[in-house]
């Protein structure tokens, strides 16, 4: 089953970051990770990232290894020049309160079929 | 493209400059997405290169990178003048680093730069000389080509 991305921003009350990028696109792959060494080397193509990471090398993580978006927990948000570089590359950012923990779960309660 | 045009261009890096760390390769990314090769490979080579940048970033003074493109393959070449490397079947093994927290807290060293280099490319040929430099080629073929 695909999810869109404004169903994983509801389901995590999470908060689109980068204003205006749409987040009707489908996707069912999910990869949660801090260190972008793991995201390069594991990551399947056109996943949605988690991850506490906030600074510039997420977002050109993101460009080089086609993540469809990036999901900040515990609530954390970049700095706005981050935010431009994604805006720039079409990457939505979605922050939520949630912790890594608690992202993965809902997301994998709601959506059991997401490969992860 | 056809069969005898081909594509060429040089970028240069330097090292320890983070918050640039990156840059080169989503040029060469876009550059390979604009030349209409299919987004599998462009995707291996971009990989293969942000590895090579941030190690680059991590550990050199400063590096020229050409890109050459022919429809048969991509082939990305590094050449840094840095530290090299004191023992490359050492350094090929999956999580073996010799980072710094500082390069860990951006979320890099975790040991997969160069076995991930050789995953996402057909051929790579890594030389290497303490005190002088190392040397990345890699090659990526385009779709239904043998290296």
């Amino acid at each position: 089953m695909l999810m869109t991305l404004k169903e994983v921003q509801t389901l995590l009350g999470g908060e689109l970051l980068t204003q205006g990028l749409d987040l009707e696109t489908p996707c069912n792959k999910v990869f949660a990770s801090d260190m972008m060494s793991d995201v390069l080397a594991f990551m399947d193509a056109g996943s949605i990232l988690l991850t506490g990471m906030v600074n510039s090398h997420v977002v050109r993580t993101a460009c080089l290894a086609d993540v469809t978006a990036i999901v900040l927990v515990q609530g954390k948000k970049p700095a706005p020049d981050v935010v431009a570089e994604a805006m720039k590359i079409s990457v939505p950012i979605i922050s939520t309160g949630c912790s890594m923990f608690e992202a993965c779960s809902r997301i994998s309660r709601s959506f059991p079929e997401t490969i992860r | 493209m056809t069969e005898e045009t081909s594509f060429q261009q040089e970028y240069e890096i330097k090292g320890g400059d983070f918050s640039h760390g990156g840059e080169v390769s989503c040029e060469i990314k876009n550059l390979l997405k604009e030349l209409g090769l299919n987004a599998q490979t462009v995707r291996r080579a971009a990989i293969a290169s942000y590895e090579a940048e941030m190690n680059v970033i991590m550990y050199a003074r400063e590096c020229r990178v050409d890109l050459s493109v022919t429809p048969r393959k991509i082939q990305i070449v590094f050449e840094d003048k840095g530290p090299g490397i004191k023992n490359v079947k050492l350094a090929m093994n999956e999580g073996y680093s010799t980072a710094t927290r500082e390069m860990r807290e951006l979320g890099f060293g975790a040991g997969m730069g160069l076995p991930n280099i050789k995953k996402n490319t057909d051929k790579f040929k890594i030389t290497s000389k303490v005190g002088r430099g190392t040397r990345l080629e890699m090659t990526i073929m385009t779709n239904g080509h043998k290296p």
